[in-house]
């Protein structure tokens, strides 16, 4: 066995079983803890299949961004999670009953598939002579620019939505209005008093 | 020696634990989101194993897309998620219905 199939069997194993634990456990902060250990190891397959780039964005976006915020929300909301745990082994059944008619299915298509003819290893689809970020954006900044600019409205468009859901609108503001600040005159903004030496105000 | 059906398997479990976390909790919001992540995965997975086997690095450039979308519709849904939290001090999904606008 080769320290590459070693490296997949590792990381396969792993990244099953903390997939299944985020599903099972009883505790919310755990399923997100659970799904950063999922990531970090998918992470370590694209590596193994040829895809350093894709791999350092699945731990920056997903575990820096994606997973942070599913913390945040958990632990922001007050929420009673034995209660909503209520009826987890009610629905056992039909969910292990279409699970597993759907992983019989996807497995014989693999296994059935004429076109699908495994070639042994898998070669990285990198060309030789270059980073995989370097062939990346070669496709990306070239062929598939219009897909990439695309790529970036939808995330404007989240950020915008995101922040408009969430935003309180509060009675007092505290806003710049710059009308208000260019009628500004110095009489009605400074006064002066005469004080008399020893005497307050 | 790993192959394709290899990296095809793993992305069908990955998937069929999405599938049936959503089953498994469904008055829990939250872990339903975790699920698609899972399932947005598996096909992420799925896509960069094909761009290996077939030589073309446009399977990576769609999953770099899929993981853009999935970022998105993380911090959409959880927004959402807030949102309804605020107005209705809980998140079981089965008033979801009674929300009419």
């Amino acid at each position: 066995m080769t320290l590459t199939s070693l490296a997949f069997y590792l990381f396969a194993t792993v990244s099953v079983a903390s997939a299944f634990m985020v599903i099972a456990s009883r505790n919310p902060v755990y399923s997100v803890l659970f799904l950063i250990l999922t990531f970090f190891n998918s992470a370590g397959l694209f590596v193994l299949l040829g895809a350093e780039f894709l791999a350092l964005i699945l731990v920056v976006v997903y575990v820096g961004a994606v997973a942070v915020l599913f913390l945040f929300v958990v632990m922001m909301l007050d929420i009673d999670f034995a209660e909503l745990n209520e009826g987890f082994l009610q629905y056992m059944p039909i969910g292990a009953t279409v699970g597993l008619i759907l992983l019989l299915e996807l497995l014989l298509v693999f296994g059935a598939s004429s076109t699908l003819v495994d070639k042994g290893q898998l070669p990285s689809a990198t060309p030789d002579g270059m980073t995989n970020a370097q062939a990346l954006g070669r496709v990306l900044y070239t062929d598939y620019i219009f897909l990439f600019q695309t790529a970036g409205a939808i995330l404007l468009v989240a950020m915008i939505g995101a922040i408009v859901l969430t935003l309180v609108k509060s009675n007092n503001p505290k806003r710049q209005d710059i009308a208000k600040q260019n009628a500004r005159t110095r009489d009605g903004a400074v006064e002066l008093v005469d004080i008399e030496p020893g005497e307050g105000l | 020696m790993i192959g394709l059906t290899h990296y095809l398997t793993l992305a069908a479990i990955l998937f069929t634990i999405g599938v049936f976390g959503i089953f498994l909790n469904r008055k829990n919001v939250i872990i339903i989101l975790m699920s698609i992540e899972l399932m947005l995965l598996a096909v992420n997975i799925n896509l960069v194993a094909f761009s290996a086997y077939l030589g073309d690095l446009v399977g990576q450039v769609f999953a770099l897309l899929v993981l853009t979308v999935a970022a998105g519709e993380a911090a959409i849904g959880l927004a959402i998620l807030v949102v309804y939290f605020r107005n209705r001090g809980g998140i079981a999904i089965e008033d979801v219905s009674q929300m009419k606008g």
